[in-house]
């Protein structure tokens, strides 16, 4: 192997995925061998209101560069209206870390069900495209709390 | 109009009707009263009432609620929504607070103790008239500074470069202290386990070596309260960096105004909070604040 100096970037992309639509979204995309970005990082949550808006400030924190939101379409919400109330608190999270300056594009919110296995891949892949071209996250990383 | 409050606090106070009275005590510092209960009549003549008594009473009407016996309480207009909003979210026990609604010509904003102009929220005040009250003191003499844009701030940030409104940030919350002050102050802010007391998160305290941690403490802190801010501009007041927080705010109010509807919270004690509602066909997908202007 040789070292050329050459720095090549891998984004780190972390993907919020709702337990009834879209982590089994991901799984159908993975079963079908659909390709999408290894640099996205699942994290499994029972409803997307789940998401508390520090998990997302948190997960920029420690190094992400964007992070994602997925959850089942309006009105196919397991537990009836969770993703109601999750589209209103991300659109207001959404917007203010624009007004404070963040990147658009950095966070982005998905409606992906189980069926959508090719919608998933192609929501990571595109997610991921737009990452790497904005870049390393420079604004909203915190040195104390990344581990290398 | 002070003695009226005195002699009307004395009343309750004689007659047994209150317990005590929540008003702002004379401090060695004529600018700078402090919140107070008396529970004394001899000691009312302490009690003041001026341009320098900004302090929004309403929060500390959580605790007085907990206690035996009726609190007086006096409250400005701009005071009286964040009351009827912690009423509204069962923290005050109203049955056992009595409102006396006192008029406001604005607030003096006071830096080293010395008198410097008005307040940023008077200025921009459109509180004008008392939303909850047993008892009105009125004083018709008062004037107020006259009325800006609200908004104004915000909209001039929006009109800014992603970047330039980065580094506009950068420059005002990098000198924050994180003295959790604005969090005290806030009516709203009143959980008894805040998530920035919690150790799990490594962002408690200041650190130096980047300034995202009081990013992130602002924004919660904002967003804590979005949907229940009545934007009575505590957090800005009590800064002792005069960090423009009021901006923080009123951009997600203003968010909720253009997104969601009108909304003015502690208006009355009825109405959902516009994040505890929703409209599953009109509402607005996220990715709106992406394409928007």
């Amino acid at each position: 192997m040789q070292i050329t100096g050459e720095q090549t970037f891998t984004p780190l992309i972390t993907a919020f995925c709702c337990n009834w639509c879209s982590y089994a979204g991901a799984d159908l995309a993975g079963t079908s061998r659909l390709a999408y970005p290894a640099e996205v990082r699942i994290i499994k949550v029972p409803c997307s209101c789940r998401i508390n808006p520090l998990f997302v400030l948190r997960a920029f924190q420690k190094g992400a560069d964007g992070v994602i939101i997925c959850g089942c379409h309006p009105g196919d919400c397991h537990y009836i209206m969770g993703n109601y109330y999750a589209r209103r608190r991300m659109t207001l999270l959404f917007s203010l870390l624009d007004f404070m300056g963040i990147e658009r594009g950095r966070t982005h919110l998905e409606w992906v069900s189980a069926a959508e296995g090719a919608k998933f891949a192609a929501t990571m892949s595109g997610f991921a495209e737009n990452i790497h071209k904005l870049g390393k996250n420079r604004r909203l990383e915190d040195l104390r709390c990344k581990s290398s | 109009m002070q003695e009226q409050l005195r002699i009307l606090a004395g009343k309750m106070l004689a007659d047994g009707r209150a317990a005590r009275v929540l008003g702002w005590k004379r401090t060695d510092f004529e600018t700078a009263p402090e919140p107070s209960f008396f529970t004394a009549q001899d000691d009312l003549s302490e009690l003041v009432y001026n341009k320098y008594c900004a302090a929004n009473l309403s929060g500390f009407m959580i605790g007085a609620g907990k206690r035996d016996g009726v609190t007086v309480v006096f409250l400005k207009p701009c005071d009286t929504y964040s009351f009827n909003q912690l009423v509204k979210e069962h923290q005050i026990d109203r049955a056992k607070a009595y409102v006396v609604g006192v008029s406001c010509g604005g607030n003096a904003k006071v830096e080293e103790m010395e008198d410097v102009g008005w307040l940023e929220r008077c200025l921009v005040c459109t509180k004008h008239d008392h939303v909850v009250y047993d008892e009105l003191v009125l004083d018709e003499s008062l004037s107020r500074p006259e009325a800006q844009d609200r908004f104004g701030g915000v909209t001039r940030l929006e009109g800014l470069q992603s970047l330039e409104r980065y580094e506009f940030w950068q420059g005002e919350l990098s000198t924050c202290i994180r003295c959790n002050a604005c969090r005290n102050v806030c009516p709203a802010c009143n959980c008894k386990k805040c998530v920035f007391d919690s150790a799990k998160y490594d962002t408690a305290a200041k650190a130096n070596v980047t300034t995202f941690e009081e990013q992130l403490f602002h924004i919660i802190r904002a967003y804590h309260v979005a949907g229940r801010c009545t934007d009575c501009g505590e957090c800005a007041r009590v800064c002792p960096q005069d960090i423009k927080l009021q901006l923080l705010n009123r951009k997600i109010i203003k968010d909720i105004n253009e997104l969601y509807g009108e909304f003015q919270a502690g208006q009355d004690t009825e109405t959902l909070g516009p994040l505890t509602a929703f409209n599953a066909d009109t509402d607005a997908e996220p990715s709106i604040v992406h394409t928007r202007g």
